[in-house]
């Protein structure tokens, strides 16, 4: 059992975050890994990174969106109720390396996976330009986190009610057209990190992206989550979930993110 | 040889009552019913006794099969699972699921003339009076040693190893990465096969025993084998399986209702999705369902598709009927629950709908050719046989790999060319001084019995370690 010790709501109560109490996991986390959560014994088990960890406290912070039925059950638990089983760190985590300039793109609830990536990027020595977009000023999370890890801050919203007006992609063209950038990190929805992946092909960037494909076991076992990465097939969750933004397959990512869209409305 | 004995009227062998097929194929319970009291009775009767009985050396943990029937016959049912717990802790689930045909039935001296005893029924029918109706009461375990010994996965090896070592005074913690116990057993074996609270109250009965139990641990993510030794245990057993699923590398293999059948068996059984909405976790219910395989589970997966509702469920293979690796009761039940076979038959590619659904393959057909290394006659394409094939949910069995998220984060642990750990086949010693490792993750996909025997050898070799040294 995992105690929720700390619950935040942000952008108007659709993203969560709860603190939990996870020794184990909290010392051995990397930025980029994540964990797997089931609440009750007729749950699912979801996938979820690690936005933050705290080894001295023995904590880790997990960052949701609510969007069907588990999250919305993990949206009405208290501080001091409990996850049934956490199980992780998982995956690989993100090769943190000191390359120079480098922007990282966040959108959504992957500015949460953003965040530990970003502060480590910066603390190795990058200089940080961060990009955060959304569809409305309201859907914002973060931004003090990651104004503080950043040399550069840039937001957009998509209606221009705060920030620049436009997408993550209008101003990251506006940088790569200014200067010589030396990777480029985007973690958001699918259609954002194919474009960002578009853009930067273009200017011959390398850039990381984070996939969020459906998951079962987390471990390797099952291949549920696997994309194509080139020719290849991978298994998001012990190949990944990181992965060369240039050679991912986005269509058939997103479409197989919408395989069970039918259950998902029937469980909720 | 058999004993002298006056001639009686020969009783044949009693069959298991089980569940209709037309009742069964679309429920998840358990299709045997089981033997009563008086019909394991009159089974244990048909026995010869024989002096030198052939069916302990057909046995892979050399249960003492004379023995135990030979209690059943005079009634002494709990006296009876005592004597197989001497050499088997999981009777209850090796009486289902061994493949007896092939090890103690097969060798039994009956099975030369006509049927062989009904040893797994009566080693079922005998260790479920105990689950059910039992004293309870623990076999005797040794003084305490002050050893730890760590064994990672939790199935039917890890499983062994762990009463074995737990019995002879050793303190044992079971590591398992999944949130249940009992590895294929609970997420691979189907309700209908094996049912979960049996599994379970198998692992109750390793805890009751001493045996200490982690779940959600994942060695190689969360700790490594080094760390283990850190933590102070004395010696570390590997058993985590062959969980990596096999494609076929085909195209459109990534189409949406395609599942490996780890993933496809894991949704249903572990996470209990043919009860969804009840359970959170959604499976895809095929109307017309394929499943590439001919092994026990690809019957296990298109036995699943049928009780989830299928009208039509083909098991596609490229061999013919003989070369099937299933057990021959598997394929005779699926048989009997409507299951189609598609034989001498190779997919070639699958084909999608625009939103990346999966409609239909292609096909060809095939005839066999020479024996190829593992013996079997090679599947040959036969030109221009091309045909497509209707399905809307397919599921591959074609076998499964060594997983490399442990063995990778192991130093010192040498693995072969295929992933698999590399162990001395009598004691389980690795490369790795104070590992163990036995089951599938040495042999690839075997039998539950297989890595049992394994376990069993490995807990002798760690026993003997912990006592005298390596």
């Amino acid at each position: 059992m995992f105690k929720i010790i700390r619950r935040e709501e942000m952008a108007g109560g659709t993203v969560i975050l709860n603190e939990i109490e996870a020794p184990d996991i909290a010392v051995k986390t990397r930025p980029g890994q994540f964990v797997i959560l089931r609440a009750y014994e007729e749950g699912e088990r979801v996938p979820l990174t690690i936005a933050d960890s705290n080894p001295d406290k023995g904590t880790i912070t997990i960052i949701y969106m609510v969007v069907g039925k588990s999250t919305a059950f993990f949206r009405s638990l208290k501080v001091g109720d409990t996850f049934l089983d956490i199980i992780g760190p998982l995956g690989k985590a993100t090769h943190i390396e000191n390359v120079g300039k480098v922007v990282c793109v966040g959108g959504g609830t992957g500015t949460a996976v953003l965040h530990p990536i970003t502060r480590a990027l910066k603390q190795i020595g990058n200089h940080v330009t961060t990009i955060l977009g959304a569809r409305t000023k309201d859907l914002i999370i973060l931004e003090d986190m990651m104004r503080a890890v950043s040399d550069d801050f840039i937001i957009t919203t998509d209606d221009g009610s705060y920030g620049r007006h436009g997408l993550v992609t209008d101003a990251l063209k506006d940088i790569l057209e200014a200067e010589k950038i030396n990777q480029v990190v985007a973690i958001g929805p699918v259609p954002m990190m194919k474009f960002v992946s578009l853009l930067t092909k273009e200017y011959n960037v390398p850039t990381i992206v984070s996939l969020n494909p459906i998951m079962v076991d987390g471990t390797g076992m099952c291949g549920c989550c696997r994309v194509t990465i080139g020719d290849e097939t991978k298994f998001a969750c012990v190949d990944g979930p990181e992965f060369d933004g240039h050679k991912v397959d986005y269509d058939e990512l997103m479409k197989r993110l919408a395989s069970y869209l039918e259950e998902e409305k029937i469980a909720y | 040889m058999a004993e002298k004995k006056v001639k009686k009227e020969k009783i044949p062998r009693q069959p298991m009552p089980e569940q209709e097929p037309e009742v069964r194929r679309r429920n998840f319970k358990e299709v045997p019913i089981g033997y009563s009291k008086e019909l394991a009775m009159k089974e244990a009767e048909r026995c010869l006794q024989c002096k030198n009985p052939t069916c302990v050396s057909g046995c892979p943990v050399s249960i003492d099969i004379p023995a135990f029937i030979k209690l059943i016959k005079e009634g002494e049912f709990t006296k009876s699972v005592r004597k197989i717990w001497e050499k088997n802790g999981l009777p209850a689930v090796c009486g289902r699921v061994c493949p007896q045909e092939d090890q103690c039935e097969g060798a039994c001296i009956l099975a030369k003339k006509g049927e062989p005893v009904g040893i797994g029924n009566l080693e079922r029918f005998v260790s479920d009076l105990e689950r059910e109706h039992g004293t309870g009461e623990l076999p005797p375990k040794a003084k305490p040693t002050g050893k730890r010994v760590a064994v990672v996965g939790s199935g039917p090896s890890g499983l062994t190893v762990a009463g074995d070592l737990t019995l002879k005074g050793h303190d044992v913690t079971i590591f398992e990465a999944f949130h249940k116990p009992g590895g294929v057993l609970v997420y691979g074996i189907p309700e209908f096969r094996l049912p979960k609270e049996i599994v379970f109250s198998e692992v109750n009965f390793l805890e009751r025993l001493g045996a200490k139990l982690e779940c959600n641990t994942v060695v190689g993510r969360i700790v490594s084998v080094d760390e283990l030794f850190e933590q102070g245990y004395d010696a570390v057993y590997v058993g985590v399986g062959a969980g990596l699923p096999r494609f076929m590398n085909i195209p459109g293999e990534n189409l949406i209702g395609i599942y490996s059948a780890n993933e496809y068996l894991t949704r249903s059984n572990l996470m209990k999705a043919y009860l969804f909405p009840e359970y959170d976790t959604p499976i895809a219910k095929g109307k017309n369902v394929a499943v590439f395989g001919a092994g026990n589970v690809a019957m296990d997966s298109a036995r699943t598709a049928m009780r989830l509702g299928a009208d039509t469920v083909r098991i596609v293979y490229r061999r013919s009927r003989e070369e099937m690796p299933a057990r021959a009761a598997e394929i005779h039940h699926a048989g009997e629950e409507g299951i189609e076979f598609y034989l001498l038959t190779a997919p070639t590619k699958f084909i999608g709908d625009e939103n990346g659904r999966v409609t239909g393959m292609e096909c060809l057909k095939m005839e066999l050719g020479e024996p190829d290394e593992s013996g079997r006659r090679r599947p040959v394409p036969i030109k221009g046989s091309e045909f497509q094939l209707e399905c809307d949910m397919a599921v591959i069995a074609v076998g499964a790999g060594a997983n490399p998220l442990l063995t990778q984060s192991t130093e010192g642990l040498e693995l072969n060319r295929w992933g698999y750990v590399i162990a001395d086949p009598e004691t389980g010693k690795t490369t790795k001084k104070g590992v163990w490792a036995g089951g599938d993750i040495v042999t690839g996909s075997a039998t539950v019995i297989l890595a049992m025997g394994a376990g069993r050898a490995a807990s002798d070799s760690i026993h003997q370690y912990l006592t005298w040294g390596w």
